[in-house]
């Protein structure tokens, strides 16, 4: 489904240049979830932004169902990353002005889903999150869990082929984190397909498969037993 | 760029931004957009007003909606009984007033003088002979008496005195131009016309902002007949109101059809008007214009820095639409919709204050300029002209910061990177 080809990413600063990614090979078979580890550094959040569209490789190539990202143009990669990718940022990246089920509905209007049918999807997504009491608070009257299962449910609702998630636990506290990770596991249940940034160790057990990375390299891939 | 999906999704992302934004913010973004408009409109406006209500003055106070006046090269209206007759039988006109017109000297100090080194102290002025009742229902002249009374018909040896000619009011003295001093109501001045002098009593000082009124002397118009010898009723200006709604080159046309214009000039109130008058209405319209694209120039300023400040401390959510897959150009779309917004409401409050409360204030209340009493003219397609300019401005002022901003890189705008 995704197969990462020779992926460099240089970052310039005036002179300075830094080879963050350094010729990463991977593949991601549909459905697997799989946990990209790390040391701070080690380039992990870069390799998902390459691999998820956010951002443009130095070199090589991603592949996603046999089609080269590289050759789409910026406003085709959007529409993909709208109609093909979801994301749950770290800092939940919803928008404030917006309530929980407008957030969630948002890309599904973009997508010309009619508005009737788009808030009937994103009340369903957030219900099946446990979200259905608080579907019209606005994020600042939400906790910090309860953010992070609307980012979810904005990233599931369009019924994405790849959930990308990065640090998804990294700001929530330990019974939020449980509630999202148990989240992702039923989605994977389902079918979905996940990739996910995480640097701990607890919560990279809900994955099926770990990928170690240091010093922008693949140096570790291990298959877990459920 | 503009479609439909686009423009549906900008307008969804641009009514939840304004309606969670900080009332106080809108408030005062919609406060400047208003006085952007009131700019626009009212500093062009007084300045073709300033014209326009010595224009109107002049209509009211001088010439009427019509005006028969001598020719060129006569000396007054010949068969002016004969016109009259045809003007009072005509269903369009209200009220009707002829005058009589003489040049005379005015002489103040004669009494006083001592001595013929003494120099007497005298005045040119247009010597008017009138009806007063039916000048004042065509020209309210009674409602300018500044000081002492109105003539009444059977008022002889008494003249109201045009205020321009009274040093108190017009403290110039140049060698072209007198005035006459130490006068006042009840004070005897003498008239000379055609050499015929008679003394006479000043019964009220008139002063309205119109030349013709002010540099004026009235007296009644039997009075004047008889100084002047005119036995055959022809008088030099008819003056003719006109019913409210008719059309005063309708009036003029049939006054024309019926030969009048064979024996004197015929004119609406606007023909009347000199040239210079209609180039200093346009010359005034610039400089107006001139003054208001300043405040465009300014507004323009204000939305471009609302928003790009609005956009740079949302560029991580703009990163973060971009990255969730919403569109670019509906991003902006949402930005010119937020600009239109301030622009919309700033334009209908500024309509509102204008056509409710300006313009009719103006009106009953003008502005006290030294030579008229300025109104507001501001004409609905002028103003709907300059509200599309507002839009306009404040669109562009508003698309430009959020193309700035939408045109980043999404994950440099995520992270808050530069």
């Amino acid at each position: 489904m995704i197969e990462v080809k020779n992926l460099k990413k240089l970052f310039k600063d005036g002179e300075t240049v830094t080879e963050v990614l350094k010729g990463i090979n991977f593949v991601a078979k549909g459905g697997e979830f799989i946990a990209i580890m790390g040391r701070s550094g080690a380039g992990k959040s870069t390799f998902l932004y390459q691999m998820s569209l956010l951002d443009e490789p130095t070199e090589g190539d991603i592949y996603i169902d046999n089609k080269n990202m590289n050759s789409l143009s910026i406003s085709e990669k959007t529409y993909f990353r709208l109609s093909k990718l979801g994301y749950v940022f770290q800092d939940y990246a919803l928008l404030p002005e917006m309530n929980a089920i407008e957030n969630v509905a948002l890309p599904l209007l973009m997508q010309n889903i009619s508005e009737k049918q788009a808030y009937k999807k994103a009340g369903e997504a957030l219900s099946k999150i446990g979200l259905d009491k608080k579907l019209f608070n606005l994020p600042s009257q939400l906790s910090g869990g309860e953010q992070q299962r609307v980012s979810i449910a904005r990233a599931i609702a369009h019924e994405p082929q790849i959930l990308f998630a990065d640090e998804p636990t990294a700001n929530l506290d330990n019974e939020s984190s449980r509630i999202i990770m148990n989240i992702f596991k039923e989605l994977h249940k389902g079918g979905q397909t996940i990739i996910m940034v995480t640097h701990e160790e607890e919560y990279s057990k809900f994955a099926e498969r770990i990928v170690h990375l240091d010093d922008g390299k693949i140096v570790q891939e291990r298959i877990q037993r459920q | 760029m503009f479609s439909l999906l686009n423009i549906r999704i900008g307008f969804f992302l641009a009514k939840r931004q304004i309606r969670r934004s900080s009332i106080w913010t809108t408030i005062l973004i919609i406060f400047v957009m208003f006085f952007t408009f009131i700019n626009l409109v009212v500093v062009s406006g007084i300045l073709v007003g300033l014209i326009q209500g010595a224009i109107v003055a002049v209509r009211s106070h001088y010439t009427s909606d019509v005006i028969i006046s001598t020719l060129n090269n006569k000396t007054y209206i010949e068969s002016s009984p004969e016109i009259m007759s045809i003007v009072n039988s005509l269903p369009q006109v209200e009220a009707v007033s002829a005058r009589y017109l003489e040049g005379g000297t005015l002489e103040a100090n004669y009494k006083t003088r001592t001595n013929d080194k003494e120099k007497p102290n005298t005045a040119v002025a247009s010597v008017t002979g009138i009806d007063p009742v039916a000048e004042d229902e065509v020209t309210n002249l009674s409602k300018f008496i500044v000081e002492g009374e109105y003539l009444s018909p059977t008022d002889y040896d008494q003249v109201m005195l045009g205020a321009y000619l009274d040093s108190e009011y017009l403290p110039i003295d140049s060698p072209g131009f007198t005035t006459l001093y130490n006068v006042a109501p009840g004070v005897k001045i003498r008239i000379n016309v055609h050499g015929i002098e008679r003394e006479v009593t000043i019964k009220g000082i008139i002063k309205a902002k119109v030349d013709e009124v002010s540099l004026r002397v009235f007296m009644v118009d039997s009075q004047l007949r008889s100084i002047i010898g005119r036995n055959d009723y022809n008088v030099d200006e008819i003056s003719i109101k006109l019913k409210p709604g008719t059309d005063p080159e309708v009036v003029r046309d049939i006054l024309k059809q019926n030969g009048i214009d064979r024996v004197a000039k015929v004119q609406t109130y606007a023909d009347a008007q000199p040239k210079f008058i209609k180039d200093m209405i346009d010359t005034f319209a610039l400089l107006g214009n001139m003054l208001s694209s300043i405040g465009l120039v300014v507004a323009s300023i204000t939305i471009f820095i609302v928003i790009f400040i609005n956009a740079i401390t949302r560029r991580k959510f703009i990163g973060i639409l971009k990255g969730i897959g919403i569109n670019e150009r509906a991003i902006e779309i949402s930005y010119i919709l937020q600009s239109f917004f301030y622009a919309f409401c700033g334009s209908v409050i500024g309509i509102l204050v204008l056509y409710g409360v300006l313009q009719p204030f103006i009106a009953a209340h003008p502005i006290d300029f030294p030579f008229s009493d300025g109104i507001l003219v501001a004409p609905v397609g002028g103003t709907l002209f300059r509200v599309g300019l507002l839009m306009f401005t404040t669109i562009v002022a508003g698309f430009i910061p959020a193309r700035l901003i939408v045109r980043k890189n999404t994950l440099d705008s995520i992270l808050g990177r530069n």
